[in-house]
């Protein structure tokens, strides 16, 4: 039979990154094919290709059979292909039925809204695929569940055949992802293919007829969905394929410099997401923190930086609680942060190489005196210093940091955080989009700040950084550290399982 | 082939950096100049098709504004009011905020001056100025103050509650001077302000007053605050990236509502030059929208202190250099408000072109 889509050998490269390498992709009709990766494996960049907003540099895509030239979202939704995209493109004041039928509306006398006609076309459509919606609602007072049902019904009113949802669970609170479940079985009872993009395991194990997983912007493999498993697929996921080793001296573990009791915190949307978080990260000592992305990563990192308040438990550094000191005092005392979101929390792109690097360090008495001038001749002498210790590949001191490519902004960030002498580093997928050479001389930093007496926490998604590095492994599930693990003593298939469900079975 | 696609990329950064860290100020000025060259030669086609010479025109205007002592004492007492509504514009937007509110903000601080003018009759001179000049600037900070925690408690946009105050603002001060401090007579005014209050006219018989030298070191003074000092610093980072700031340990909201104090702060010192130097009373609705203004100037300026003082003084001579026009070539005043309004557009677009290839040039 032919594929509804067939990809082959795509392969995409933006600036300092490569996004998709020889990726090879095939959904049948009538399948729900799950698309599993991490943030940042290349998942939405190849369905993008496939949906014609980027173009692939090398590879052919084929619909049904037919080598396609995808050039533009028009031409992939004439043959058939629809997308549903993680932030929705609704008019908000608009009804339901108007937005479904929005840019296709049906006409009367050519140019009169046909109302009941529109009205009469989408119910049938709801009906065929038992989405439920009330049709005459504005779409601003609907819930975040019921307006994806909606995007859908719009692709499909399209006549798309082959849907995809990129993280369509995203935003949906468990009922909410039921109901889109029982949707997608309609779908493919009714022939559609259902291409479903997502980094939760069980989501796509029990929704998915076929997996394929990506890493890296590579494509791991492909497996049936009976004929895998959770561990598996963590495995898959982020295990292990190179194996970068480091000369570690010993640690000896004896002082304490972080320790989380019992911490509790909730996510942007109230729900909780630390349920009582206990760590302790000792003096030269790297501290892995492995888990499935959206286990409360961001949210721990976030409450240890004084960016998100606790609602329970204790943070304390050395000796002191530190569970309710502004994010300023932090730094001040000792803790270093390399963010996971680079662009968004580790650097400004509008400020120069010196502005960037002076960063958070600015009220320093070295660079800011009693009059709050900065001294720029003092701040001038530090960059300088940084940008040779560190190799910033940048024309000097005054570039502006947007204009630097994506390893050079991390070793700015490196630079910066660590020539403080941090008590406490804590590293938030720090190699995520980064070529090789910028990775290994990250880590490189990594382990020689610990060898240095820094505490170390790194949060990885990475299972080979996890392990290459870690003095210990402490393994997060749903909120809590569900297991500590030595990586002398540990293999793949148990930290896959602990990832993947919080225990060893 | 990341390794190599890594370093090609640092090597164009290389050669593209050094073009780029020389050219952002020197293209924004070139930018500038070139749109407010296209805005002149426009109205001279306008003039030409109306059947006006051009030539005579700008001659009369050109004269007008700078030929003698006076035309220069005219036009820089044009600039003056809207030489603070520019730096205080640009000031908040430098922490990201569109305080489009200096209109009010000059009014409030107009009438706190004035106000204070009037008391503290007996007190010397070089206290009363600065206590009248003081009293301005916070009653103008105060109304920058409200709009600030309206946004960063309630999250209500600036850009609604500035514009909205600054009606508040128009109304309050009628009502003042209306009633409480109503000066006897017809007109909606307060009593003069006590000699001691008065700031000097430094070129008579224009009424050019000190308040320029107090524009002219504020400018500098602001261009010092923004690049050398750390809140200058602080400012900056938040409206680059909030985010990036608050992760370095910047208290993003208080920034914020300090940048939008110091703003209407400007603003309303400017409001107090006003009374102190030219009207030395509070008149209903004296300004004839330099609060408005400010906002063409900061944004023909650049958003760069000096620009601002800049194009305040071209907005000036537009103003006082367009009198002499119509009075020596009879061409209507109307022209005057099309120069400034093809100024603002020229200056507009390419700054909308420009950041649209930015923006689509970044997103890959």
């Amino acid at each position: 039979m032919t594929p509804a889509v067939d990809l082959r050998g795509i392969t995409k490269a933006f600036p300092g990154v490569l996004a998709n390498i020889d990726i090879h992709f095939s959904a049948e009709e009538g399948e729900i094919h799950g698309l599993l990766g991490e943030n940042g494996a290349g998942k939405t960049v190849l369905m993008s290709i496939l949906y014609g907003l980027y173009r692939p540099d090398e590879g052919k895509i084929l619909v049904k059979g037919e080598e396609v030239a995808m050039d533009s979202p028009a031409k992939a939704m004439r043959l058939g292909i629809g997308m549903v995209h993680q932030h929705f493109m609704l008019v908000p004041s608009l009804t339901v039925a108007e937005n479904i039928i929005l840019g296709r509306e049906p006409k009367k006398k050519g140019v009169l809204l046909d109302e009941n006609k529109m009205l009469e076309q989408v119910r049938a459509f709801c009906e065929l695929y038992r989405l439920d919606v009330d049709l005459e609602a504005p779409v601003y007072t609907l819930s975040v569940g019921v307006q994806q049902r909606v995007e859908i019904l719009k692709a499909l009113y399209r006549g798309a055949d082959i849907l995809i949802l990129d993280e369509p669970t995203a935003v949906l609170t468990p009922p909410e992802v039921e109901e889109l479940f029982r949707a997608v079985r309609a779908l493919k009872d009714e022939g559609k293919t259902v291409i479903f993009i997502s980094h939760k395991l069980r989501e796509v194990l029990a929704i998915c007829d076929r997996i394929t997983v990506l890493k890296r912007g590579r494509v791991v493999g492909t497996v049936d969905a009976d004929k895998t498993d959770l561990g598996q697929l963590a495995e898959m996921m982020v295990g292990r394929e190179i194996v970068y080793t480091f000369d570690m001296e010993p640690c000896e573990a004896e002082t304490t410099v972080l320790s989380v009791e019992g911490l509790e915190a909730t996510d942007d949307r109230g729900l909780p997401a630390l349920r009582g978080v206990e760590l302790r990260v000792c003096a030269s000592e790297i501290v892995g923190l492995a888990g499935v992305e959206g286990n409360g990563q961001t949210e721990l990192v976030e409450v240890l930086m004084g960016l998100r308040r606790a609602t329970g438990g204790r943070i304390l550094l050395g000796e002191s609680d530190i569970t309710t000191t502004p994010p300023d005092e932090r730094i001040k005392a000792g803790i270093s942060h390399i963010p996971e979101d680079r662009h968004k929390w580790g650097l400004i792109e509008g400020f120069t190489v010196l502005e960037n690097l002076i960063l958070g360090s600015h009220r320093n008495p070295r660079f800011t005196g009693r009059g709050g001038s900065i001294d720029f001749k003092e701040a001038t002498k530090y960059s300088e210093e940084l940008v040779r210790d560190y190799s910033i590949q940048t024309p000097n001191i005054n570039t502006p940091a947007g204009h630097l490519s994506g390893g050079t902004q991390q070793r700015l960030i490196v630079a910066r955080e660590f020539s403080r002498q941090p008590r406490l580093i804590i590293a938030s997928q720090p190699t995520r989009g980064l070529d090789i050479g910028a990775t290994e001389y990250v880590r490189g930093k990594l382990v020689e700040m610990r060898d240095r007496g820094s505490a170390v926490l790194l949060v990885s998604a990475d299972l080979d950084e996890i392990w290459a590095l870690s003095d210990r492994i402490a393994v997060i599930y749903e909120g809590r550290i569900v297991s500590f693990k030595d990586p002398e003593e540990t293999n793949e298939q148990e930290l896959g399982l602990l990832m993947a469900s919080g225990k060893v079975d | 082939m990341t390794k190599k696609s890594d370093t090609a990329s640092s090597a164009d950064a290389g050669a593209g950096g050094k073009f780029l860290v020389l050219s952002p100020g020197l293209s924004m000025i070139g930018t500038q100049l070139v749109a407010i060259l296209m805005a002149f030669i426009v109205g001279a086609i306008i003039l030409k098709m109306t059947g006006y010479s051009p030539l005579e025109a700008y001659g009369a205007m050109l004269r007008g504004a700078f030929g003698d002592v006076y035309g220069i004492g005219q036009t820089f007492t044009q600039a003056t009011p809207i030489i603070f509504t520019a730096l205080a514009f640009l000031f908040a937007f430098k922490s990201g905020l569109f305080n489009i509110g200096a209109e009010g903000q000059f009014l409030v601080g107009a009438l706190a001056a004035a106000l204070v003018g009037i008391s503290f009759n007996g007190l010397p001179a070089f206290l009363h100025v600065p206590l009248a000049l003081l009293a301005g600037a916070l009653a103008g900070g105060l109304w920058g103050f409200i709009p600030a925690l309206l946004k960063t408690k309630f999250g209500a946009h600036e850009v609604i509650t500035t514009m909205m105050l600054s009606y508040v603002a128009l109304y309050l001060t009628g009502y003042m001077v209306n009633y409480p401090f109503k000066a006897p007579g017809w007109v909606a005014q307060t009593v003069p302000i006590a000699p001691s209050a008065e700031l000097p006219r430094i070129l008579p018989p224009t009424q050019l007053s000190a308040s320029i030298f107090v524009a002219g070191l504020l400018t500098i003074g602001i261009q010092y605050v923004l690049r050398k000092t750390a809140f200058g610093f602080e400012i900056r980072a938040t409206g680059l990236n909030p985010n990036a700031a608050q992760n370095a340990g910047i208290d993003v909201d208080r920034r914020l509502i300090l940048a939008l104090v110091v703003s209407g702060a400007i603003a309303g010192l400017g409001g107090s030059g006003e009374i102190l130097g030219v009207h030395r009373r509070f008149i209903e609705a004296f300004s004839p929208g330099y609060g408005w203004d400010g906002l063409a100037v900061a944004l023909v300026g650049g958003n760069n202190p000096y620009g601002a003082l800049l194009a305040a003084v071209l907005f000036g001579a537009l103003r006082s250099g367009g009198m002499v026009m119509t009075r020596a070539t009879g061409v209507p005043l109307d022209i005057i408000f099309l120069l400034r309004a093809l100024v603002i557009l020229f200056v507009a677009a390419p700054t909308l072109i420009r950041s649209l290839l930015r923006r689509g040039g970044l997103r890959w």
